[in-house]
């Protein structure tokens, strides 16, 4: 195997007079270990240290390193060099997000709609402290176990064509947490996160690709638990209106 | 709440042939398309509907009609989208809907399982009521 | 363009019926299509005699289970395309219209189909 491999990294610098996108080629070592994230940290320590670029754990849990290698959103630090030889390889900001400068990307409009699906522990009623913890069996855990695996690294919403098309989407992983913590059998609050669900640009507005799930690196199956949440919504929707003097 | 730099954000607009660009995409985009061909055939067995209620002239007419080697290949084509429809629309239930018993989750192959053998059931008794 | 909790929206109907017409569609139409596409036109299988699916379409629950199927099946396909539509056409903007058009045509043929079952297929 050759010892070197191409990155075409674009780049994008607003405060300069060319600003781009523009797409430059740059030559690392093809290292045995290396994933896309020490290729880029080579390339600013060693080659280019005007490029842009958000990691932090390099392990897989933190959610950062998130970008497009070859068109497909991967985290940097879980994709190896050896995996795309002999190159080269495309590595683009993360899709459907603005870019603010080279590979790092505008993720406010992700961390509006995590905040508004209240992903915590909702009660009527809070127990005091003297009474102790809330306790659950791990049939109980394994209910919604699943989708707390989310680290919030984005790529679900960059896979999405619907998020790409319609802005206004809340978007799968933001949905599968609100689903996380609505099977959760501590909690109170699946009234509360149903007036957000609910609405045309939540839970409806999906149309089952798929192509979350596929990009999700913890297996948080994202399209499952809004099939699932659109299932427990038709219900409420199918209750209020046969039974209308409910209790909300 | 955003930055003042935000004026100066790059925003990729999405391609107008998105689903072009990526098998898994283009897979998705027949999928939907197979509904067309679910559309399609309700026609046909509404034109049947009416063929049987007009007489039995009717219905051979009908029957020659669906003969034509035109409608062949249209069928052909309708009858592997049509399945492709059932196979991906049963392949993703056990992952939109939670089925348990007895308060313990029945896992997503038994699920499956019970799918298909309805469809079998189905078409079984379809079968021997049109054909008998 | 939120609305209030309680205030009934269309979504949730809309899709538990296109859920439905996507399992009735799965289930009951191959099996119909195969025989009517193709065994019987290829003459794999001998046609049923006009009188036999005549007295099938005279029983009242073959027509509402056949009004049913054809309703649900074509408001599932109607449901479908308009997305298809909208988001591979990129054509979301003129929803009003595309909207109308697919689940008008499934009201259309949902309307033939119980007409021809009631009023054509006489007892």
């Amino acid at each position: 195997m050759s010892d070197s491999i191409t990155l075409q990294v674009v780049r994008y610098r607003p405060d300069e007079e060319d600003a781009g996108p523009v797409v430059v080629d740059y030559e690392v070592p093809l290292r045995r270990d290396w994933a896309i994230l020490d290729a880029l940290n080579h390339i600013k320590d060693e080659l280019d240290g005007t490029l842009s670029y958000r990691w932090s754990c390099r392990m897989g849990i933190c959610g950062s390193c998130g970008m497009m290698i070859n068109g497909e959103p991967k985290l940097t630090c879980a994709t190896f060099l050896v995996d795309l030889a002999p190159g080269p390889v495309h590595v683009a900001p993360l899709a459907n997000f603005p870019v603010i400068r080279d590979l790092i990307v505008d993720i406010t409009d992700f961390m509006q709609k995590l905040g508004r699906v209240k992903p915590w522990l909702i009660r009527d009623e809070e127990k005091p402290v003297d009474d102790g913890e809330y306790l659950q069996t791990p049939a109980e855990l394994s209910d919604f176990k699943q989708f707390s695996m989310c680290i919030n690294c984005m790529l679900c919403y960059a896979a999405c064509p619907v998020y790409g098309l319609d802005g206004e989407f809340v978007g799968p992983a933001a949905i599968a947490l609100a689903h996380r913590y609505n099977l959760d059998s501590r909690d109170e609050g699946e009234r509360e996160r149903l007036t957000i669900l609910a609405q045309p640009e939540g839970v409806w507005d999906c149309t089952f690709v798929g192509e979350c799930s596929a990009a999700c690196p913890k297996g948080v199956d994202p399209a499952g638990a809004i099939q699932q949440a659109k299932l427990a919504a038709a219900q409420d929707a199918v209750k209020s209106l046969l039974l209308p003097w409910r209790s909300r | 709440m955003t930055s003042h730099l935000e004026a100066r954000y790059h925003r990729q607009r999405v391609p107008l042939l998105w689903w072009a660009r990526r098998r898994s995409y283009a897979m998705f985009m027949l999928r939907e398309l197979s509904s067309a061909f679910v559309a399609l055939f309700v026609v046909e067995l509404l034109f049947l509907i009416r063929a049987v209620g007009r007489g039995p002239a009717a219905y051979e007419g009908y029957l020659d009609a669906l003969a034509h080697p035109a409608m062949i290949v249209v069928n052909v084509v309708a009858v592997a989208f049509v399945l492709l429809h059932a196979v991906t629309f049963a392949n993703l239930t056990p992952r939109a809907m939670v089925v348990k018993v007895r308060g313990r989750r029945v896992p997503s192959r038994a699920v499956l399982a019970g799918v298909y053998f309805g469809w079998l059931v189905v078409t079984a008794v379809l079968a021997w009521l049109v054909v008998g | 363009m939120a609305h209030p909790p309680g205030r009934s929206t269309p979504e949730p109907f809309v899709w538990l019926m296109f859920s439905a017409g996507g399992v009735v569609a799965a289930l009951v139409l191959p099996v119909l299509l195969v025989l009517f596409g193709l065994a019987i036109p290829l003459g794999w299988v001998d046609a049923p005699s006009h009188a036999h699916l005549l007295a099938v379409l005279r029983n009242p629950l073959t027509k509402l289970a056949l009004i049913g199927i054809c309703g649900l099946a074509l408001v599932h396909a109607a449901h479908r395309l308009r997305f298809t539509v909208e988001h591979g056409l990129q054509l979301r903007r003129h929803d009003g219209i595309i909207a109308a058009v697919c689940y008008g045509g499934a009201l259309v043929g949902t309307a033939a189909a119980a007409y021809f079952l009631l009023a054509t297929i006489r007892v």
